[in-house]
């Protein structure tokens, strides 16, 4: 079981350690997969020439991306009050709801805590530790579904070879979230909320298009020619808060070392590679090991995976099925 | 590092290369795009203060703000207050507002907040205490912010309870010219106040006291305009003197109050204006100064 230190850390920027040392069952599965080649080999064969390619997940994800916030737009334009505010805050059927990171930003640059910001910001909280906290940027956010899209548009890019992946370090993104709670502290401004796209899009969506648009769409042609996922993966602050929310969230990717065949496809289409990690041939510790924090439970992974090493699950509740 | 360069196999491309092996120097140029890509987003959201320090930007802010620097920071830009306004006054700001994105404002020439839902609904809709009815005690208020006493709506005047619960005034309203203003040129005033293409909306006891009504729906008749004082949605809050400047003729001119909230209603129903202003305008937190 790799340590929720080691986890937290990977998800801040360090880059994945090599095992230490396998439990005996991991220790086995990897010397079986390296002593019968053979048959590991035309087991991956088979299992290719029986792939089903699916975009499940994928579907189901965009489908209730595309609903929540279809909801906070209709909610306004047809009076229908279900889910009022935006993304940043909100009351669903009267239930204040207050983003994470938007939440943490008034508070630092405010200094004063309201009874109404606690209540919104404790059920938010609780609400994305059962559901796995970066579940917010896969299956909310409307900026990840944009960046989505226009990735598609990059990796074609890619394959034709006019232009490349610029890649950033990690770490830089926990530099901005340092950076932007302790901008929050010293201006006394929400300095993050004039660059969030998420923020942006949101209102954008519900009260009419904005000039603000135009700085959504430079971040997009930025990832389109130079930087795959670059906001995401390097800049974005709520994903890493959320990501912290995640740390203790049952609702994960379960990784099966035993029906892997280390083809790496998953690393390929996933937005943090580097929870991954352990599907490298000798990476994983264990048999049955839980994805890391930093995973938006995309489920993108599990859609490509051709043998089924990679499920979603729920801690606790896999046991006792 | 330099006597270690595996990949420098000529002197010349020894001497363009900089030092290190190629992972080395992946890593370096890694660090220095990270580096710059942090300078460069840092440094565009602190673009966002520079629209701040405009004065020029300010803007009216809806019932209940707290002071304009307070009010940027606890707003959390969601828009609810916006959702809740039954003539829908609340317009959030934009990219060019820098910090000020997403939050709040009023438009009042356009549409101005004329009290028609009663209490402040955008007050009770903040859920941070942006726009609130009990300023914290470690918030100070300005000299001249204060209301010496709680606003009566006239539109609830005949209630138990007439009074708006609002503390501190949103602006004051001010003749800023004189020279175009009906009532000081002893005109009257006959038709729609704003033109038949004016989308402002605005509620008439008389009509429905919960259906605010476009104000182009709503024509009007005077012998002597007084607009800005009738419609005034606040009792005792502007009323017309009347002045003799020496020629032993009385004039009118609309006289602002202390009871002013700076709701605007007065600047966007004034039926004239010049260089794209009314004759009659609300200084956005401006205080009462005795």
């Amino acid at each position: 079981m790799k340590s929720f230190k080691e986890k937290l850390l990977v998800m801040l920027g360090r880059e994945p350690q090599k095992p230490a040392a396998y439990s005996p069952e991991a220790e086995q599965i990897h010397k079986l997969k390296r002593l019968n080649k053979a048959d590991f080999e035309a087991m991956k064969q088979h299992t290719r020439e029986h792939q089903l390619l699916q975009h499940k997940w994928r579907n189901r994800r965009w489908a209730v991306l595309i609903a929540v916030n279809l909801l906070f737009v209709v909610s306004f334009w047809l009076d229908i009050q279900m889910l009022e505010g935006a993304l940043t805050a909100s009351r669903f059927v009267g239930f204040h709801l207050i983003d994470l990171n938007s939440a943490l930003q008034v508070m630092l640059a405010h200094k004063h805590i309201i009874v109404n910001l606690l209540i919104g910001t404790a059920t938010v909280f609780f609400l994305w530790v059962l559901l796995g906290g970066r579940t917010f940027c896969s299956w909310v956010c409307p900026y990840h579904l944009m960046a989505e899209w226009f990735e598609a548009l990059h990796l074609k890019l890619v394959e034709k070879k006019w232009v490349t992946d610029h890649e950033f370090h990690r770490g830089t993104r926990t530099v901005f979230w340092v950076l932007f709670s302790l901008l929050a502290i010293v201006t006394g401004y929400t300095v993050f909320e004039t660059l969030s796209p998420t923020g942006i899009l949101s209102r954008a969506l519900i009260y009419g298009p904005s000039l603000a648009l135009a700085w959504v769409f430079l971040l997009l042609l930025f990832e389109v020619f130079y930087s795959r996922r670059a906001w995401c993966r390097y800049v974005c602050p709520i994903g890493l808060t959320y990501g912290m929310v995640g740390t203790v969230s049952p609702l994960r990717i379960v990784y099966r070392l035993d029906k892997c065949f280390h083809e790496g496809d998953c690393r390929k289409v996933c937005l943090v590679p580097h929870v991954l990690d352990v599907v490298i041939k000798g990476r994983a510790e264990e048999a049955v090991m839980s994805i890391g924090p930093d995973c938006t439970r995309c489920g993108l992974c599990v859609d490509t995976c051709p043998s089924g090493a990679l499920t979603y699950g729920v801690k606790g509740l896999d046991k006792l099925l | 590092m330099s006597d270690n360069n595996p990949e420098s196999d000529t002197p010349a491309g020894n001497a363009a290369k900089p030092a290190g092996s190629a992972k080395q120097r992946t890593a370096r140029r890694r660090f220095i795009r990270s580096s710059l890509l942090t300078g460069g987003i840092v440094g565009l959201a602190l673009l966002g203060y520079l629209p701040v320090a405009r004065a020029s930007r300010t803007r009216l802010r809806p019932p209940g703000a707290l002071d304009e620097k307070d009010f940027l920071a606890s707003c959390i830009k969601c828009g609810q207050c916006v959702q809740v306004c039954p003539v829908q006054a609340i317009k959030l700001g934009d990219l060019t507002d820098g910090y000020g994105i997403g939050v709040p404002h009023i438009d009042a020439r356009e549409q101005a907040c004329d009290f028609s839902c009663d209490a402040g609904q955008c007050i009770l809709a903040c859920p941070t205490g942006a726009l609130t009815y009990i300023k914290p005690d470690f918030l100070p208020v300005r000299p001249g912010a204060h209301l010496a006493r709680l606003p009566i709506l006239k539109a609830k005047e005949k209630d138990p309870e007439p009074t708006l619960n609002l503390k501190e005034r949103m602006g004051l309203a001010r003749l800023a010219q004189p020279q175009i203003c009906l009532a000081a040129q002893g005109k009257g005033f006959k038709g729609q106040a704003r033109g038949a293409g004016f989308k402002g909306t605005m509620r008439y006891m008389d009509v429905d006291r919960w259906k605010p009504i476009p104000v182009a729906d709503h024509p009007y008749e005077r012998e002597l305009c007084d607009l800005c004082v009738t419609e005034c949605p606040i009792k005792d809050a502007i009323r017309l003197k009347f002045v003799d400047n020496g020629d032993g003729v009385k004039r009118a001119v609309p006289e602002v109050l202390e009871q002013c909230v700076g709701c605007g209603v007065c600047e966007m129903i004034c039926p004239v204006e010049a260089g794209g202003m009314a004759a009659i305008v609300v200084d956005e937190r401006k205080t009462w100064e005795a």
